[in-house]
């Protein structure tokens, strides 16, 4: 139904935008403002107390002015987990723009174009926990990586660092999360208007200048997008450190999930609010550099 | 063992939905009102725990000797004690370990247990009521030993007593000595410390698990181990002790000792099997597991002792006292044999002795609980051989195993304190 039919039966804009409006604040507002409260109170080792104290981010931030030049346990922390962002981001980006670019420029027809873009998310039939999983006796100790390297005489001992290992983490959520690159951005490129890549064509712009001048800041809003789906799910991930780095590589969600497991709720709550400010500090920055709602 | 995950609740609850659909139908036909086939009670429990003792095989047998239908709810150690705090009426009996008693029973959402209901109670083994074995010995207290937290000082108190009261806290269901699983195969030497767990000769084939309080034990076991220090008490340890023993696993981690830490049954069984650990504190089971693929593992007895745990039953303070009712049935049920016999056969030990033995073979007995050679092949409960002929338990019979615990798994006085060093410990 067109809103030219709703505006003759006089259905107001606010009243048709109240249902999203009340399941947002139910889902997302009213929850945030309690772990905002919650982060203040004062818990001990069963229960939380309502109080107005900053104990748990006066323990959360400990040291961290104090032991400098060293890092406090929280910037290590962050620092890791923004380590892995940045890989991750660089890393996606990369293959999610060619995987898309492929979709939309050398695949002709609209039904070939469709059907390989659903056989990009095949791999999410499944749950996101067992295609990490799965990589374990590829590249364990003694797995099939391992067991190729070694037969083809590649190498002598097995490859340790295939697994529980910075490499491994990023490598599965790199596996994980391409695909929500090449969602956003495939989209961005399918509305770039063909005519302007056939005038640059013709102004005689060679391939690499199409695409730097053309196609890539076309793409930015789903560039944008994109980044914003990974760098958030890097952020707030903790099954991922925790599977594939054999519980030994720090992230901002791991230390929230260990306090939540000792039920000191106050803290977990602060840190998840630091969390959140971290968050939206990267994508502040982000949507400096590309105003995504102007570009929509 | 492996099956755990069997939530049977769901089935009941199509089964309800399955009732409930028909007398819809029966009364919307209009032949009849709708009967009260509702007030028919159903004898129900749900069962919150840690999927130790929570067996199709148990739920079963249950269900055939008392009618009353088990629902399991099945959850990590952590989110058993999560759920108890936030959620005490999404459970009807509970089953947890001892240590998270210093958490459950302060908040109020867990009920004690009336010894006087229980008819097999002073026949349970004296390690939970005295701390000593049933033949007199005295055994290690360190952290929390299930006689420190046992029994309430009275029905609704929240204070625990020192001496035995009418009013228990868990009814114990099942218990272990814990020490390092070995790959012997590719250790290719004798084990008999805790220190080789730190050990630089297996590096990165070392693993803990990765729950702090119990991480940190096994850490504080090798530091024993090596002399550096002794501590007053593992389970409880002051913030200079915590600071100190972090640093040691904190060394060691950045030296490479660890191939990862494990939060589950399986993982455990996984890394040992697959060879990525050749070292690691383990759980009974998880070693017969590894073994049962075929792959030598064994579960060393160590000079130093055991770091055992334990775990019991008690009842929601939601339930109804026609719950309650069946709760005791259910426990008494539990106490009477054959489900000791189940548990013993897995490795683990059964709180009430005489009647899981009259449940067992008398070679079986021999084997698990005398330390003798197995007169015939050893099988687990579901049929599976275990061990051939000849054999003998690693560690030997409960009196050398039990009567060799250290210290119990713990929740420190400091815990919050330990938690933060162990997120420091991790970023490290």
């Amino acid at each position: 139904m067109s809103s030219r039919n709703l505006d003759r039966f006089g259905v107001p804009g606010w009243l048709q935008a109240l249902p999203f409006g009340l399941v947002f604040a139910a889902f997302f507002i009213v929850p945030l403002i309690l772990v905002v409260i919650v982060s203040f109170w004062d818990y001990n080792d069963y229960q939380m107390m309502p109080a107005f104290i900053t104990r748990s981010y006066t323990e959360s931030f400990e040291g961290c002015l104090t032991r400098l030049p060293d890092l406090c346990t929280l910037f290590k922390t962050y620092l890791s987990t923004a380590k892995f962002c940045l890989i991750v981001w660089a890393l996606t980006l990369v293959i999610g723009f060619t995987v898309a670019y492929f979709l939309a420029f050398h695949i002709r027809t609209q039904t070939t174009q469709m059907v390989l873009f659903l056989v990009c998310t095949i791999p999410f039939w499944t749950s996101n926990v067992i295609r990490m999983v799965s990589w374990i006796p590829l590249l364990g100790r003694n797995g099939l990586v391992n067991q190729m390297l070694i037969g083809g005489h590649v190498v002598e001992r097995p490859v340790e660092w295939l697994l529980y290992s910075q490499f491994s983490v990023a490598l599965a959520f790199v596996h994980l999360f391409s695909f929500f690159m090449v969602a956003p951005i495939f989209n961005s490129m399918m509305r770039i208007d063909r005519r302007l890549i056939e005038a640059a064509y013709d102004g005689g712009a060679s391939g690499w200048q199409m695409l730097t001048n053309v196609i890539i800041p076309l793409s930015k809003p789903g560039i944008a997008i994109g980044s914003i789906f990974v760098v958030t799910i890097v952020m707030g991930d903790f099954i991922t450190f925790g599977v594939m780095g054999g519980q030994q590589i720090a992230s901002a969600g791991k230390a929230i999930e260990a306090r939540l497991n000792a039920l000191q709720f106050p803290p977990a709550a602060a840190n998840a609010v630091i969390l959140l400010g971290a968050t939206m500090l990267i994508i502040t920055v982000l949507n400096r550099i590309v105003d995504i709602r102007k570009e929509l | 063992m492996t099956d755990s995950n069997d939530f049977s609740t769901g089935v009941s609850r199509r089964d309800l939905i399955k009732k409930g659909g028909a007398l819809v139908a029966a009364s919307a036909l209009g032949s009849f009102p709708a009967p009260a086939v509702w007030a028919a009670e159903e004898k129900i429990l749900r069962y919150l725990g840690t999927a130790v003792n929570q067996s199709d095989d148990i739920t079963k047998r249950v269900k055939a000797e008392t009618g009353i239908t088990i629902q399991n709810i099945v959850a990590t150690t952590d989110d058993v004690t999560k759920r108890v705090i936030t959620q005490p009426n999404s459970f009807d009996i509970l089953d947890t370990e001892y240590f998270s008693l210093k958490k459950l029973v302060p908040s109020g959402n867990i009920l004690a247990m009336d010894a006087k209901k229980i008819k097999e109670f002073d026949n349970i083994t004296p390690i939970f009521t005295k701390g000593q074995l049933p033949n007199g010995k005295v055994i290690g207290d360190q952290g929390t030993a299930p006689k420190k937290v046992m029994f309430v000082e009275g029905e609704h108190s929240s204070t625990f007593s020192k001496t035995p009261t009418q009013w228990v806290t868990l009814i114990p269901t099942v218990y272990n000595a814990d020490t390092l699983g070995i790959r012997p195969d590719l250790i290719k030497r004798p084990i008999g410390s805790w220190a080789e767990l730190l050990n630089p000769e297996f590096k990165g084939k070392a693993a803990i698990l990765n729950i702090p309080s119990i991480g940190i034990m096994d850490a504080a076991m090798v530091v024993e181990a090596t002399g550096k220090y002794k501590y007053p008490d593992k389970g409880n340890m002051t913030k200079q002790e915590i600071d100190m023993t972090m640093a040691v696993l904190t060394e060691a981690k950045k030296a490479g000792q660890f191939r990862a830490f494990w939060k589950d049954f399986n993982e455990s069984v996984n890394l040992m099997a697959a060879g990525e650990t050749v070292i690691q504190s383990m759980w009974s089971p998880a070693v017969t597991a590894v073994r049962s693929k075929g792959i030598p593992c064994v579960f060393q007895p160590l000079k130093e002792g055991y770091r055992s745990w334990a775990s019991g039953f008690c009842m929601s303070k939601g339930t109804t006292s026609k719950q309650q009712e069946w709760v005791y049935e259910f426990v008494n049920w539990y106490l009477s044999g054959w489900a000791g016999a189940y548990l013993n056969r897995q490795g683990y030990y059964s709180a009430v002795l005489s009647t899981a033995k009259s449940n067992m073979e008398p070679y079986e007995w021999a084997y698990w609980m005398e330390g003798k050679k197995a007169e015939k092949d050893i099988h687990a409960p579901d049929g599976s051989l275990l061990e051939k002929a000849g054999a003998t338990r690693d560690g030997g019979s409960y009196d050398d195993r039990m009567g060799n615990v250290a210290c119990w798994n713990a929740v420190m006085d400091e815990n919050d304190y330990m938690v933060r060093k162990w997120n420091e410990f991790i970023a490290a």
